[in-house]
């Protein structure tokens, strides 16, 4: 089933006088289910690739469906609208609400659906047995550590049941061993729930994970490959 | 809604220095204008009841054509036989007392000084002339049959270099237009705690001013003083069938009570001057926050929160430090008002002619004004929180996620 189709998508970005051309006529179509890589040398797009996907922008020209629902022309508050419960975010930096503990955290997107307090309570819970924070759901982000927040950031990212989780570089800021626990977690719960993961990284050991690359340079797609098979 | 407050209270926990700050910012201004409302509230009540007490009574009765600027002494402007006329006002339940007053104008000479004075010619015994005898300092108090005594204020007194015992000359105008002057003893010295009224008054018992003035049984005024000054108009009512000018205390204290309206006007301006400050204070908090915490605002806005929602959050952390700064401010002006409402507040000699004001002022603060200031407080901080809130829920998602952590 295909989830998104982008079609001649350009993104232009002005400041002051200058105009940067961040993405340059890209068209791709992203089934649901996928386990997707988007690569490319810094300053190629990445970032602004995954907010349009994320309606947390808008493009310049093209157009963006998700779902078969042309989103390219959504105000603000009907993409605030598109992304509570379709889209899930993992940014680089760790993006808790310093706040709020780790439970909270992941409660957080749940409040805004409505669920009684039961239904949040199971599935915060779950989520947190997922990603095997269950022993520090009531810590606060800063008694965690980098890869700790991270999983939880994929555990809140996961709470609405999202169509979509965006990352953006998620293990840019972890060591080795982190980043390898939290590429797995996504991996696992992409082949558990079917959930559709893109992520950006510039990091080749991540390479192996995805099923499909896009390659993106100068704000162009330069190469876009599958995996010769599926063996991870 | 629930998780908004939530967060909103949690982050005002962040930079608790902070937050204890700007409350206590807000809490200071609200302490002051508490203390400047029961400060006014209570010079007005000390005024309005210095001049019941001395001067204009509840109500007074008198002759229709009876001109008080004038302090006119003819008997067609006079009150003839006011004896029966009391018998009748005191019959009222409502009346606590009622007593015969005759006004006049004199001149008191005394070592090549002479001042212009008012004459007040009293029933040394009516009830209703207490505060003039609690307020002796030295000597007596008059008798109803003294002929050559008198009793002066006590800065009066100072100022002619008079103490008791001392003889004072007084020249008086009479009804004829006459004036008649005596030699009289200065019987006592009083202070009613007003400087106007001790500066300019003299008092002798009734008798002795009706002769001296020659209105023979003649009042100026009845003087009433009720039980309640809830009863005026009862009483008035009760009394407007007669062939008399009945005034009442509000009519005849229009001055006192058209300054307080005055007074309050200005006050608004600056209790909004005061809390424009304040506002500024916890408005400045609330921007340095979404400075700080731009990325944040990012994520709230990529979990899929509408600028609505932003707006909200930090409207909330307004109000909760709002609130916690008019918490800490009513304890703050409730004490110092307390203070002063027992200890009073020393003010000197501030009297304005014809407005009687104690020299000790006792904060009065009423429920209403209490309710008022606190209730302006949180509209204005909340009108000005609008500002931040207004700024963060404007943030665009992808700009916010760039800024600053
Ligand atoms: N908000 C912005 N305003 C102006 N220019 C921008 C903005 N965001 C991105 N750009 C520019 O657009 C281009 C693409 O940036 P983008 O962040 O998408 O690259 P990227 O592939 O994510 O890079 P990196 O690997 O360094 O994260 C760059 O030239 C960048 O400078
Ligand atoms: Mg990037």
């Amino acid at each position: 089933m295909e989830l998104i189709k982008v079609e001649n998508v350009t993104k232009v970005y002005k400041t002051g006088t200058v105009e940067t051309q961040a993405l340059r006529g890209i068209s791709l179509t992203i089934q649901s289910g996928e386990f997707l890589a988007l690569v490319g040398p810094s300053g190629s797009g990445k970032t602004t690739l995954l907010q349009l996907l994320g309606c947390l922008d808008q493009p310049s020209s093209g157009k963006i469906y998700l779902n078969n629902k042309d989103v390219s022309q959504l105000n603000r508050n009907q993409r605030a609208d598109i992304r509570r419960g379709t889209i899930g975010f993992i940014f680089q930096f760790f993006a808790l609400i310093p706040t709020l503990t780790a439970y909270e955290n992941v409660e957080m997107p749940l409040l805004l659906n409505g669920l009684s307090s039961t239904e949040r309570r199971q599935r915060v819970t779950e989520l947190l047995e997922t990603v095997r924070m269950s022993n520090r759901a009531h810590y606060r982000p800063d008694q965690l550590s980098g890869g700790e927040q991270q999983r939880v950031a994929v555990a809140r990212a996961l709470a609405t049941h999202p169509l979509l989780i965006l990352a953006d570089e998620p293990t840019a800021n972890l060591d080795t061993e982190n980043g390898k626990q939290v590429m797995e977690v996504m991996q696992r719960l992409n082949q558990e729930t079917g959930t559709t993961f893109i992520f950006a990284t510039h990091d080749p050991r991540l390479f192996g994970y995805a099923q499909r690359t896009i390659v993106l340079r100068d704000g162009q797609i330069v190469e876009n490959s599958h995996a010769s098979s599926t063996q991870k | 809604m629930h998780s908004i407050i939530k967060i909103a209270y949690r982050n005002l926990g962040r930079n608790r220095r902070r937050s204890f700050f700007s409350a206590l910012a807000l809490a200071l201004g609200l302490a002051l204008l508490l203390l400047m409302a029961a400060f006014l509230r209570g010079e007005i009540n000390s005024a309005l009841d210095y001049t019941i007490r001395l001067k204009s009574g509840h109500l007074q009765i008198r002759a229709p054509s009876y001109d008080e600027t004038k302090t006119s002494l003819k008997w067609d402007d006079l009150i003839q036989d006011p004896q029966s006329l009391i018998a009748q006002v005191a019959a009222l339940p409502q009346v606590k007392d009622a007593t015969p007053r005759l006004y006049a104008t004199a001149i008191l000479v005394s070592q090549n000084k002479s001042i212009g004075v008012q004459v007040f010619g009293i029933d040394p015994q009516a009830t209703a002339n207490q505060p003039y005898r609690d307020g002796i300092v030295s000597g007596q108090f008059l008798t109803p049959d003294d002929r050559e005594g008198l009793l002066l204020g006590q800065p009066l007194a100072q100022k002619l270099g008079l103490q008791t015992g001392n003889r004072v000359n007084l020249s008086v105008n009479t009804a004829n237009g006459d004036v008649n002057e005596q030699v009289f003893i200065v019987r006592g010295i009083f202070s009613t705690g007003t400087n106007a009224f001790d500066n300019a008054t003299i008092l002798l018992p009734l008798a002795k001013a009706q002769a001296i003035t020659q209105s023979d049984n003649h009042a100026s005024v009845i003087f009433i003083l009720l039980k309640d000054s809830r009863y005026t108009d009862q009483v008035a009512n009760a009394l407007a069938n007669l062939p008399y000018k009945i005034l009442t205390w509000q009519t005849m204290n229009d001055m006192i009570i058209q300054t307080e309206d005055m007074a309050n006007a200005y006050m608004m301006i600056f209790y909004l001057i005061v809390l424009a400050i304040t506002a500024s204070v916890i408005v400045n908090t609330l921007i340095m926050a979404v400075f700080e915490r731009m990325r944040e605002i990012g994520i709230l806005a990529a979990i899929g929160w509408r600028a609505r929602e932003i707006l909200l959050l930090f409207l909330a952390e307004t109000a909760l430090l709002t609130i916690i700064g008019i918490g800490l401010g009513l304890i703050i002006g409730l004490m110092i008002i307390t203070y002063f409402s027992n200890h009073g507040f020393y003010i000197g000699n501030m009297g304005i002619s014809g407005y009687l004001i104690g020299n000790m002022i006792y904060t009065e603060l009423t429920f209403s004004d209490t309710l008022k200031l606190s209730l302006i407080t949180l509209l204005i901080t909340l009108i000005a929180g609008l500002y931040p809130a207004i700024l963060a829920a404007r943030l665009e998602p992808v700009n916010a996620l760039h800024g600053s952590q």
